[in-house]
């Protein structure tokens, strides 16, 4: 959200030309705002931006749910990707599962709305449900805890 | 008038695209953004922002009220809708226009012409486009008729239907009646409509579309695309000109998609698509895309045109800046779509923060992104992290560019369909050029 001026496509192109002709294999530019290497690859070139807010963490890995005890005899069923939580198949229909029911490893017990898939959550383990974590609707992270099963 | 503060109503990749032409331009940039899309680079490079509300595509750039709301309260004069989201909503170009400001776009009633599959059909018929020979059946004695125009093998679908249910192949004349029933039943039993339609069957079909231009008045055309490598109707790659058809059978595809065009009196940039045989190479019109597509940067590279800024020119009332024979074609380009997405996991989608994005650069390289090292890729909108755009003198030097390139391109954190454009790449079909659409099973199963 500036006026500052920023390198076009067209100026990384420059760049790399000036670089090819030379004997300096990357350029790192810092700026308030962002940073660009520009560097050799092989026989090719390539280009790496991070917003400068981001260097810090840049080499960070990606965010995963943290992991949660579970009490002994109980399994958790985990959202198998980052996404929104659905607890029946289409708004207004009851639920797949409810506290309570008994579900079996192929039982359906969610769906994961990712990128405008959805995408089944199936319990993986026999038992009853023990509780349910997210609410309906609600976004989740790569393996949150979705639902507690005590298991047979 | 002229355009001078651009509403953008899209994220991603596309987004930032409008906004570097429509700097260049000059034009003050103000980009709607969802919670999720904050810190994003668009946002960054936008010369302001506006929140249009939580992240959910349905409570921010798909919620038309808001969006228009936003674009008032900015200041812009105009709005540019990108592709998905709202691009082909007729309700939000005509909410635009109430506003007073200018849908940089097609008129809403071109797009409303062209959003009905069958009405588009008809109305391409009408405009002398070919359409693949077929239609609907009422009784037996229309199934017989239409099966003498269409020829053996043909295809009979469900009317309702979809995902290939109530599709039956007739090889035979002999057949046809006994296939229908089964069709009809299976139909009824699937989509509670027994209704069927009779279609040729194109054993080897290509898809190639063509990039028009309208003032309004008259049209030219950008030349082919061809965009067969899909997987299950998504495209996977691009690549113009569409190789290996015969040079009078291009010209008249490109011609067909002009007239149609300027039947419309169409008034944008738009893309017409046709199915081609791949052996006979006779062509169909499938339908007209009312907006800018994904693939445009590839007719950019070989025309030297930037599709945004006609977009831009047309919408400020320019009449079209070229006769057709002023349009120059010089090499090829070819466009792969880098996603978040797991081929080797049915293609399952792979939100989350790329740690790092070493994207590929140098001569004839083009990279359409959004994404640098640090940034998100939020589960809520679709998988598109960055498209790969070369450029060659030829269709073999573009392919060497893009292989070269791919190897070099390193994303971590999120898995990509960068591993299986290296397999495309070298798959010795494509480097011959000219697949059709089953490419994909081939090299699924090869």
């Amino acid at each position: 959200m500036a006026d500052e001026f920023t390198l076009s496509p067209d100026d990384v192109a420059d760049i790399i030309a000036i670089l090819e002709k030379s004997e300096y294999d990357s350029l790192d530019i810092q700026t308030g705002r962002f940073r660009l290497r520009v560097a050799r690859s092989g026989d090719a070139w390539t280009q790496e931006w991070s917003s400068a807010g981001a260097l810090s963490e840049a080499a960070g890995p990606a965010v995963i749910a943290e992991e949660e005890a579970i009490a002994e005899g109980f399994a958790a069923i985990r959202s198998p990707l980052p996404g929104t939580f659905y607890r029946s198949p289409q708004p207004g229909a009851p639920p797949f599962v409810n506290v309570g029911d008994d579900v079996k490893p192929d039982t359906v017990v969610a769906i994961i709305e990712t990128m405008k898939l959805m995408n089944p959550v199936h319990a993986g383990v026999s038992g009853k449900v023990s509780s349910i974590e997210p609410q309906n609707a609600e976004p989740v992270d790569a393996n949150a805890i979705l639902m507690r099963v005590a298991l047979r | 008038m002229r355009i001078e503060t651009l509403f953008v109503a899209n994220r991603g990749e596309i987004a930032l695209r409008v906004i570097r032409t429509a700097k260049r331009l000059g034009i003050r940039t103000v980009l709607g953004v969802s919670e999720a899309d904050i810190a994003s680079r668009p946002a960054s490079e936008a010369d302001a922002i506006v929140r249009l509300g939580p992240a959910p595509s349905s409570e921010s750039y798909l919620a038309i009220d808001k969006v228009v709301e936003a674009a008032k309260k900015s200041g812009a004069d105009a709005v540019h809708p990108g592709y998905g989201f709202l691009s082909e909503n007729v309700r939000f170009a005509r909410v635009v226009q109430g506003a007073g400001l200018v849908f940089v776009g097609p008129d809403p009633e071109q797009i409303e012409a062209m959003g009905d599959k069958l009405k588009a059909r008809a109305f391409a018929e009408k405009a002398g486009l070919p359409v693949v020979p077929g239609g609907e059946v009422s009784n037996k004695k229309s199934l017989a008729r239409i099966a003498e125009k269409t020829g053996f093998p043909l295809l009979i679908k469900a009317v309702a239907g979809g995902g290939g249910r109530g599709m039956k192949r007739v090889n035979a004349p002999e057949e046809l009646e006994r296939q229908a029933d089964f069709a009809m039943a299976e139909a009824q039993a699937a989509f509670g409509d027994p209704g069927i339609y009779v279609e040729r069957f194109i054993a080897r079909g290509r898809h190639v579309e063509v990039q028009v231009i309208g003032d309004g008045m008259r049209a030219i055309h950008l030349g082919t695309r061809d965009c067969s490598i899909q997987r299950r109707y998504q495209k996977l790659v691009e690549e113009a000109p569409a190789p290996a058809i015969p040079p009078e059978q291009r010209a008249k595809i490109e011609d067909a998609a002009v007239r149609l065009a300027e039947a419309l009196r169409y008034r944008s940039a738009g893309t017409v698509e046709f199915l081609v045989d791949a052996e006979t190479f006779d062509f169909y019109f499938l339908e007209m895309n009312a907006r800018i597509q994904v693939e445009h940067p590839v007719t950019e590279e070989i025309t030297g045109i930037d599709i945004v800024e006609q977009q831009l020119a047309i919408a400020n009332g320019a009449p079209l800046g070229w006769k057709q024979s002023e349009i120059r074609f010089a090499g090829h380009a070819i466009e792969v779509r880098i996603n978040a997405e797991d081929p080797e996991a049915d293609f399952r989608p792979a939100p989350g923060r790329v740690a790092r994005a070493v994207w590929p650069g140098g001569e004839g390289v083009r990279i359409d992104t959004h994404i640098r090292s640090g940034d998100s890729v939020p589960p809520h909108y679709d998988s598109l992290i960055g498209k790969l755009i070369v450029y060659g003198a030829t269709r073999e030097e573009a392919i060497e560019r893009a292989a070269k390139a791919i190897r070099a391109m390193k994303i971590e954190g999120v898995t990509t369909t960068a591993g299986l454009h290296k397999r495309i790449l070298d798959d010795p079909r494509f480097r011959t050029g000219g697949v059709d659409t089953r490419f994909f099973e081939g090299l699924a199963n090869g």
